[in-house]
């Protein structure tokens, strides 16, 4: 119970060294064109990775949704209602939320492996030692990378799972596109999607935060290594559901 | 004697129930060439660790120039990191950049130059350690001397006046071990380094050292000139310098630990009452 206060209490340590470096680390003369282009980097290496297993995933379960409501929705008649929950369920919820699981796996268990490696080389020492402060130097463009990167996710993986859910509706359920479109535009308001993008952008630096600590964290070679990055990828996961939840009982209270 | 440059004043430091120092004294006078001789394990690389205020100690004092390391402002820290050059035991070169990308780096991140100016200082120092032609290798693809050789150059890019070298020329052939003395030789005379040089190769040590100090137990166990140490008749240098296998040095960590367990007793009832792990 103790240590896992301590864990806690240490990576909110890190948030804060993180933000308080996220300034200097963009702002100041010389370093500015070399952080820039840090975090452009990151972004093509955690992100772009993810497009295509994140549109692929929310297509399918756009069409699982729209599956395993219509039946439901068919007793009371109003089918084309299914368009409605689909872009409820995705926009809220799923879009945000999935696109960070599989950004976990992509890029969180990368940026784990990669910086306790560095650890076990002696780099981040090395790097302490020439006075590159490593969280400035590595957390910042990978937790910055992440956020952008996280919310760019989400919008793809939102659109996929509404054209997945389009396409189940057109050939399963006999909703014309049309109709579901409709629908669709009709029900969502923009404080929705917000919400969702808000969540994403959070999820980013939270998927991000918690691989570079269990990162830096790493003790004792390659094994360190391997241990921590299963660690992240779980913890990641526990995480996410858990800082969902949050954000959910927030925007129930307050109504949006 | 001028003022000490660096001054290590009652260093305590333990690992959860490791006890790596306890009750360490040492001054570091400018200019000088200092070798720190131990046995694997005895801290020598957590002695470099302690000197860039990079691990924080249990008790004691590191005085930088008179002034407490562990008062220093994040400024002064880093000012007196970017005055010093380490090369690691490993090396440690980043193994995501390449060579050239890796000796940049701290220049880019600390002076105004422009990039051709950087590069060429690259060029200079890789020159210098003999691995210009590797310049855009990356260090996966370099034997384990040349990456020290990399460290090295990569050290020296700052153009620092104090040194400290871990185990510089370990695992090199003789040939690269003439070559990293000399180097290290250069710089000292050349523009008056201070270095502090962590080696268990008895030939360099005698070659580089102004002085000479052997970690044992927790203490330097021995502190002096070469010539003190060739002709001393203290058994631990004695033994420690002549590579003999009896006498009081033991491997901290195996020989009593493992009577200890094969006997099934606590440790520190081991006979002659070594303290170890
Ligand atoms: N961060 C650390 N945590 C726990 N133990 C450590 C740590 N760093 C070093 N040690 C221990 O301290 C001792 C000295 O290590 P080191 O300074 O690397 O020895 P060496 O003299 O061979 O360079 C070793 O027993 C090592 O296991
Ligand atoms: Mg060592």
């Amino acid at each position: 119970m103790r240590a896992a206060i301590e864990f806690v209490g240490d990576f909110f340590y890190l948030l804060l060294d993180t933000l308080r470096a996220i300034m200097p680390a963009l702002s100041n003369g010389r370093g500015r064109v070399l952080a820039w282009r840090n975090i452009w980097m990151q972004m093509n290496r955690i992100g772009v990775e993810s497009i295509p297993i994140v549109c692929l995933v929310m297509f399918c379960i756009g069409a699982i949704l729209a599956m395993q409501i219509a039946p439901e929705l068919a007793r009371f008649g109003i089918v084309p209602v299914t368009a409605d929950v689909v872009a409820l369920a995705t926009f809220r919820e799923m879009g945000p939320l999935v696109s960070a699981v599989v950004m976990t796996g992509f890029g969180g268990a990368a940026i784990a492996a990669e910086i306790g490696t560095m650890v076990v080389g002696e780099e981040i020492e090395a790097m302490e030692a020439m006075a590159i402060d490593p969280i400035r130097f590595l957390v910042v463009p990978r937790v910055l990378a992440g956020m952008v990167m996280m919310v760019c996710l989400t919008v793809l993986g939102d659109l996929a799972a509404m054209f997945g859910g389009l396409v189940a509706s057109a050939l399963l359920l006999h909703l014309g596109a049309l109709q579901y479109v409709h629908h669709a535009l009709a029900i969502l308001k923009v404080g929705d999607f917000l919400t969702g993008l808000v969540k994403a952008g959070v999820f980013g630096v939270l998927i991000t935060a918690i691989a570079c600590f269990l990162g830096l964290k790493v003790r004792g070679g390659a094994e360190g290594v391997g241990l921590n990055t299963s660690k992240t990828v779980v913890f990641t996961i526990v995480a996410l559901i858990v800082v969902d939840l949050i954000f959910t009982s927030v925007f129930f209270y307050l109504g949006v | 004697m001028s003022e000490p440059l660096i001054q290590l004043q009652g260093i305590c430091k333990s690992f959860g129930d490791t006890r790596i120092y306890h009750d360490l004294n040492l001054d570091i006078f400018p200019g000088e060439t200092l070798v720190i001789m131990g046995g694997s394990g005895s801290g020598k690389s957590t002695l470099l660790r302690v000197l860039m205020g990079q691990l924080k100690i249990d008790a004691g004092n590191v005085l930088i120039r008179g002034r407490t390391l562990d008062e220093m402002n994040r400024g002064e820290l880093d000012s007196w990191r970017k005055s010093v050059g380490v090369l690691f035991q490993s090396g440690a070169l980043f193994n995501s950049m390449t060579l050239r990308e890796n000796l940049a780096l701290p220049v880019r991140e600390h002076t105004d130059l422009d990039d051709e100016t950087i590069d060429l200082m690259v060029q200079i120092y890789l020159q210098l350690v003999g691995l210009r032609e590797h310049i855009d290798k990356l260090p996966a693809e370099l034997s384990g001397g040349m990456k020290k050789r990399g460290g090295l150059a990569r050290a020296l890019m700052m153009q620092p006046r104090i040194l400290f070298y871990d185990e510089p020329t370990a695992g090199l052939d003789p040939v690269s071990t003439a070559q990293i003395d000399e180097l290290i030789m250069n710089l000292k005379n050349k523009m008056g380094a201070t270095s502090v040089v962590v080696t268990h190769d008895m030939q360099s040590a005698f070659k580089l050292a102004d002085r000479l100090a052997l970690l044992f137990d927790g203490k330097f166990a021995a502190v002096g000139s070469v010539e003190e140490f060739r002709t001393t008749t203290n058994p631990l240098v004695r033994q420690f310098v002549d590579g003999r296998l009896e006498g009081p040095f033991v491997n901290p960590s195996d020989q009593c630990s493992y009577k200890a367990q094969l006997l099934g007793r606590k440790i520190n009832e081991v006979p002659h009452g070594q303290k170890t792990t």
